[in-house]
């Protein structure tokens, strides 16, 4: 019985190790291309060792595609959409979840039959709407069409729904402006469901691909996604500029993931995992 | 005026005139999102279905009834794309799920230690843009000098044309979103293992129940509403996946890989057919609705 146990342990490490040698490789190989020139990551036998090329892979990459540029761009465009759209999916959450108002519930019906139709049914009337006002190629155009996020809407909503109503009548009746309540009350409570949905819509944007490809048409005003997709369509693809720009992407989002796992984990998975 | 007075009295507090009562905050709190959603989304939703019964002539977009539709129902690539996604969603997903729930189910048993790293490293590729995830397996998948050719010489396995040959396109394209999204379900999973009560699996021991009973009788049933809402994710995501094919293989080789939103996406910004690619865009958003419809009536029954 005991022996039968100490293989089954062992089965299931093996099991389980492999699955994260699965997992985590790829990371790795991505690292050894960024660090060693073009040529290496296709040697047989293959250079399994990071090198010490990845400085000149940087300085190539940004000669070629300005990836200083393109990062910065990335950034302040995920930056000022989380921003935004925390604050207005976050305050609408809370008229849905505290207060009782006509049109409430057909608004809010809306809204869940927004989250199942696909985002790519509103690409060609927002670049068209883009167009006429001269928008197209600019941050404005990519940040603006997602900052009413239905999903961080309807998450927010379920987050309030826990306030007790009790609360915020005492505070009405001690004076509470509507608007103090929110920010000074509402808001400090939450602010572990404001972190997921910040992640979440970090995320989003830090990743979004096909709206970006369609709205952005110069290389100085590309996001990382975009630049990357364009440096794997070049007739000669260098592979350890690529794994570089991958990296570059990539890197950020990771450390951050390793310093708030269980934020991150429940951001991602958008508050359907409760801790 | 005085009545105003009046009333600060009996509240028995000073208080200044409020422009903002509870009864019109609510309007204040919804509006910036109520504008947004209206201008890019619900007025780009209609806008979209009304271009989808518009054809192009002469620069100016003029109502051409259900021919966009009929269109459709002709194209040849346009079913392709179709068979491809569904042949995707009917193999990937449940591979996908199956492995979620197997490592999930692993990770929960008391024998093994270490599980927050185990569940961080498993969950790592779900972090990862899926435009840089598929240039990874671009690489490592390569025909002549990818790793991953280079490893299976190891066993004897001539190098496979993973993204020139229409077959092993399919499979690559499979790899990659089963490596993207196999953790980020794990975890649904393993919250949802550990939320089953323990006192079930102890009752059933005590009756003799071996380890294999258990999961069928008390995890699977248990687990329902999350294979659920997992397989609904998956679906969705699948029925929109555009990234991986767009990066990986462009949709080829000889569009074995083409995907619905692939094809609208050529249709819209490369040829400019506006009119097509949103009739495009409604199947698509009418494939959606009849699954989930399907699916929550699949879960209204089992309630």
């Amino acid at each position: 019985m005991k022996k039968n146990n100490t293989l089954k342990k062992i089965s299931l490490y093996v099991f389980l190790v492999i699955g994260v040698i699965l997992s985590v490789f790829p990371f790795y190989w991505m690292f050894v291309g960024a660090t060693n020139p073009s040529g290496e990551i296709f040697s047989v036998p293959p250079n399994f060792l990071p090198g010490d090329y990845g400085w000149e892979n940087f300085k190539n990459l940004n000669e070629n595609i300005g990836i200083i540029r393109v990062m910065g761009n990335s950034l302040f465009i995920t930056l000022t959409f989380t921003a935004l759209s925390t604050i207005v999916c976050t305050a609408a959450g809370y008229a849905f979840a505290k207060f009782s108002f006509k049109g409430r519930n057909p608004i809010f019906f809306l809204l869940l039959v927004a989250i199942m139709i696909p985002y790519h049914v509103t690409l060609i009337p927002l670049f068209e709407i883009f167009a006429k006002v001269d928008w197209l190629n600019t941050f404005q155009a990519v940040i603006l069409p997602q900052i009413a996020y239905p999903f961080a809407i309807f998450l927010m909503r379920q987050n309030m729904q826990a306030i007790p109503d009790s609360l915020l009548e005492a505070a009405r009746v001690d004076g509470a402006g509507e608007f103090h309540i929110f920010f000074r009350m509402v808001l400090p409570v939450m602010r572990p469901a404001l972190a997921a949905v910040a992640i979440f819509l970090f995320m989003f944007q830090w990743n979004n691909f096909i709206w970006p490809l369609v709205v952005l048409q110069s290389q100085d005003m590309y996001t990382l996604p975009v630049a990357l997709s364009s440096l794997v369509g070049m007739s000669r693809i260098d592979y350890g500029q690529v794994m570089m720009g991958t990296t570059l992407s990539t890197l950020p989002i990771m450390i951050f993931f390793l310093l708030l796992q269980r934020q991150f984990i429940s951001g991602i998975l958008g508050g359907s995992v409760k801790e | 005026m005085s009545q105003l007075k009046a009333e600060t009295q009996i509240n028995g507090k000073r208080q200044r005139k409020r422009w903002i009562t509870p009864k019109n905050v609510p309007y204040l709190f919804i509006l910036p999102a109520l504008t947004f959603f209206m201008i890019f989304t619900v007025y780009p939703v209609i806008s979209s279905l009304l271009l989808s019964f518009q054809k192009r002539e002469g620069g100016e977009y003029v109502f051409a009834g259900l021919s966009n539709y009929a269109r459709l129902f002709q194209d040849e690539l346009f079913f392709k794309a179709l068979g491809n996604t569904f042949l995707i969603l009917l193999i990937q997903v449940p591979i996908q799920l199956f492995l979620a729930v197997v490592i999930a189910v692993a990770l929960n048993s008391q024998m093994v230690k270490l599980k927050g790293f185990f569940r961080v490293s498993f969950f790592m590729p779900a972090i990862t843009a899926l435009v840089a995830s598929s240039i990874i397996f671009m690489i490592m998948l390569d025909e002549n000098y990818g790793l991953v050719n280079y490893l299976l010489s190891f066993f004897g396995i001539e190098p496979i044309a993973w993204l020139s040959d229409p077959f092993w396109a399919k499979v690559a394209l499979m790899v990659a979103i089963t490596w993207r999204w196999t953790g980020y379900n794990m975890v649904i999973f393993l919250a949802g293992l550990q939320n089953i009560p323990g006192s079930l699996y102890e009752a059933a021991e005590m009756d003799g129940a071996g380890k294999l009973r258990q999961f069928f009788y008390i995890t699977v049933p248990q687990l329902k509403p999350i294979f659920l809402f997992t397989f609904v994710l998956s679906t969705i995501g699948t029925l929109q996946l555009f990234d991986e094919p767009y990066i990986l293989t462009e949709g080829g080789p000889n569009n074995s890989t083409l995907t619905i939103t692939l094809y609208l996406y050529q249709h819209g910004f490369k040829y400019f057919d506006f009119g097509y690619a949103s009739a495009i865009a409604y199947i698509l958003v009418l494939i959606i609705g009849v699954l989930s419809w399907g699916q929550m009536k699949l879960a209204g029954e089992n309630d």
